[in-house]
């Protein structure tokens, strides 16, 4: 028994990620998308007629990160207007810094929009609740991953608790199922102020796919503050984390 | 007269005019008899609006011949109701349920015609979920315990509510609805099938493969297309791959429930790098993007299949340690062993698929009774069985899966050398019209099932898709009973269940 167990110890080895600010991902992960703009556009009007969630505009040539499901088909159609870079840091503070302009060469975080105060409440340790609303399991997965053997993400005194009532915030994911919008609406009003408000993963941040679903209703993101938009198809681990990284650190 | 229109999974798209249309009430005294044998089950049944009233269409399985059964039938538009299979073989009260509450359907003498998933596009606004009919018992001795929508941990939704004398459960009944997005409704609110395909892989985000490539099948049916070889082995590494990565996330997540921590963090670690290999391959954690009709947009290189060969024998390695000092582990088998039966008797009638159901012994299992692609051409599978029924035997499943799984990729891989140039996707393909197209695929949690409806232009007017957790949901009721309350927890996470898969 004893003997089993050394064993999986010895196999197991370090997993801890020591520098999670170091990591570079595979380059197959599509994360911050370059745009280009070109004189012929066929190419690119052909993307933006199949985007699934019309997150890419040609005329000008946009691409909003909050629609997109980085399912990559646009730089198949049209590879001199975009690539997809292996950059995973795509976090943003303000919904309008998610859209990508042609010459954009890095995601925009505005750190002005920063409330002062999440520094010094929330910059030592941070729980958060976290409500899904119609995700897909997927977000879901990669948030619990967070805290795992290997992202650990409580070494910096962020986690997740049960109950809102010891949460410093509220991380939303899905796109707002309307037979969920009431119990969303009750988690948040049940944390005490001040709080923070968290939208994970692309759904959440627009509805994505389903956006204009009968199904869905999406006033409670109109409603209130949000500090922090992460999009992604589910958002990586790591951009959580960075994401939350940063909005802790205004001083 | 001809009560089916026989098929299997591996032919192409079904003309409608070829499925009869029968009489009720023929079709009900031919199942009355013919489900009492367990080598029958129901892929679909369904209803959709014609232009007087409502079709119906009813999918069923034949395990012993891999045959798929079809049929259809247009009740009399002033027909008060319908005699409720579900009084008979129970395996029907999903569809029942569904067929009821979204046309308002009687179903006579249905034992449960309660709400099933409060769609947007539902019958009866008024029957919302806060008036959901939850069942109840009186006694003094007794109390309720509500749990949900809002769960402890970073999960779906779902109302779970126990009817327990002191710390024993005598009944649960789960609530569920409030993942609903419209999923079927979203698929034909247009033709683009890129879109399609995102909603196939967002149906469960744990099952971005199996529900992805089961579309990718419906679709590859109505275009009358042979994808070919090579994409049908890569389609094989990707669900397997999906399986080892789900089943592990299973096994560290029952380590988590009773405090396990080397079991919890080893397989925490094994799944990281399990994922990391599908992100390796096609730039996702979660395998999607991977699958598209007609295509894919991620073949494998030579040294993409070097990777994955290699983590995964190096996966297999290492679990299969943990897997052997688990089963010697008595302080978890005294937890896991006798806790949470379900009977195979009781799985079968419920109508329980995929691995909780073979941990029952019933052997449910497309890649055996309906193969298709590389299951069907190039490999024999042999379920895994267990046959305690219990939290044990369904991690035990999970475990031997992922041993089995390991091995299926590796030898697919071993001596694979992409040749011929896998095509791109293609999402303008001609599709046949006035069509019925279906797809049958095992995914980690058991048997998927898309069905699409074509007009005449070949446009997809009507898709219905089935998780396993449609099923599996009230095996997970049925197995705590009479366990204490603290053992829910192990017996929902041997069970795993989607909520988005079920929600729709």
């Amino acid at each position: 028994m004893l003997f089993g167990k050394a064993k999986i110890l010895r196999s197991h080895g370090w997993q801890y990620i020591p520098n999670l600010d170091g990591v570079t991902l595979t380059e197959e992960f599509r994360g911050f998308p370059l745009l280009s703009e070109t004189k012929d556009t066929t190419d690119i009007e052909r993307a933006a007629k199949i985007c699934p969630t019309g997150a890419l505009t040609a005329k000008p040539l946009t691409l909003d990160m909050g629609k997109c499901l980085f399912c990559g088909e646009c730089q198949k159609c049209a590879p001199k207007n975009i690539k997809f870079t292996n950059e995973h840091r795509l976090a943003a503070t303000r919904r309008e810094d998610l859209v990508v302009v042609a010459g954009q060469t890095a995601p925009k975080f505005t750190v002005e929009a920063i409330r002062p105060e999440i520094a010094k409440y929330f910059g030592r340790a941070l729980q958060l609740r976290e409500v899904s609303a119609g995700g897909d399991c997927s977000v879901e997965m990669e948030l619990n991953a967070t805290g795992n053997v290997n992202f650990d993400f409580g070494r910096y005194g962020v986690g997740f608790t049960a109950s809102p009532r010891h949460a410093d915030g509220l991380v939303l994911t899905g796109p707002i199922s309307a037979n969920m919008a009431e119990a969303l609406d009750i988690c948040y009003n049940s944390i005490a102020d001040p709080k923070i408000l968290v939208i994970c993963g692309s759904e959440a941040v627009s509805g994505g796919l389903y956006a204009e679903s009968p199904a869905v209703e999406r006033s409670f993101i109109d409603k209130y503050h949000v500090d922090l938009w992460l999009p992604g198809a589910p958002t990586h681990p790591l951009c959580f984390i960075d994401g939350i990284t940063r909005l802790r650190k205004r001083r | 007269m001809k009560l089916y229109h026989v098929t299997n999974n591996n032919a192409s798209a079904v003309a409608i005019a070829d499925i009869p249309v029968v009489e009720y009430v023929e079709l009900y005294n031919d199942l009355k008899e013919r489900m009492t044998d367990s080598r029958y089950h129901v892929a679909h049944y369904f209803a959709t609006e014609i232009e007087r009233g409502l079709k119906f269409y009813l999918l069923l399985l034949d395990d012993a011949t891999g045959e798929v059964l079809i049929t259809s039938f247009i009740p009399d538009y002033y027909a008060e109701g319908l005699a409720s299979l579900t009084a008979l073989h129970p395996a029907f009260h999903p569809f029942e349920r569904e067929m009821h509450e979204l046309y308002g359907i009687a179903f006579d003498s249905h034992p449960w015609l309660k709400p099933l998933r409060f769609s947007h596009d539902r019958r009866d606004k008024e029957s919302t979920m806060e008036s959901y009919p939850f069942y109840t018992i009186d006694g003094d001795e007794l109390h309720e315990v509500n749990v949900g929508p809002i769960h402890a941990g970073i999960i779906e939704p779902g109302a779970f509510r126990f009817i327990c004398d002191g710390e024993q459960v005598l009944h649960l009944e789960i609530a569920l609805g409030y993942q609903h997005r419209g999923v079927e409704s979203e698929m034909v609110r247009n033709q683009n099938r890129l879109r399609q395909t995102l909603i196939a892989e967002s149906t469960a985000g744990d099952t971005a493969v199996g529900h992805a490539t089961a579309y990718a099948e419906l679709i590859e049916k109505l275009a009358n297309a042979d994808i070919g070889d090579d994409l049908k082995r890569e389609r094989m590494i990707a669900i397997e791959l999906e399986r080892i990565a789900m089943h592990l996330a299973d096994t560290g997540a029952l380590a988590t429930d009773i405090g396990f921590q080397l079991y919890q963090v080893a397989c925490e670690a094994l799944r990281t790098v399990t994922i990391n290999t599908s992100q390796a391959w096609c730039g996702n954690r979660f395998g999607k993007s991977v699958i598209r009709p007609l295509g894919t947009n991620h073949p494998l290189t030579d040294e993409k299949i070097a990777l994955i060969r290699k983590n995964i024998a190096d996966v297999r390695r290492r679990y299969n340690e943990v897997r052997e000092d688990i089963l010697e582990a008595h302080t978890l088998l005294a937890r896991f062993e006798q806790c949470g039966l379900v009977p195979k008797s009781e799985m079968e009638r419920i109508g329980g698929v995929g691995q909780a159901a073979r941990a029952s012994g019933l052997k449910r299992d497309i890649r055996a009774t309906h193969p298709s692609g590389f299951y069907a051409e190039a490999l024999t599978h042999t379920p895994i069985l267990k046959h305690d029924g219990d939290v044990m035997s369904r991690l035990a499943t999970r475990m031997d899966e992922v041993l089995q799984s390991a091995d299926y990729i590796e030898n697919a891989l071993a001596s694979y050398k992409p040749t011929a140039k896998i095509a791109a996707p293609d999402y303008d393909a001609k599709l046949q019209g006035d069509a019925l197209s279906f797809s049958l695929i095992e995914g980690w949690r058991g048997e998927i099932c898309h069905v699409a409806l074509t007009d005449a232009n070949g446009d997809i007017v009507k898709y219905k898709i089935k998780d396993p957790s449609l099923h599996n949901w009230l095996g997970l009721a049925i197995a705590v009973r009479s366990e204490g309350i603290s053992d829910f927890p192990i017996n929902n996470k041997s069970f795993n269940l989607s909520y988005c898969g079920h929600d729709l």
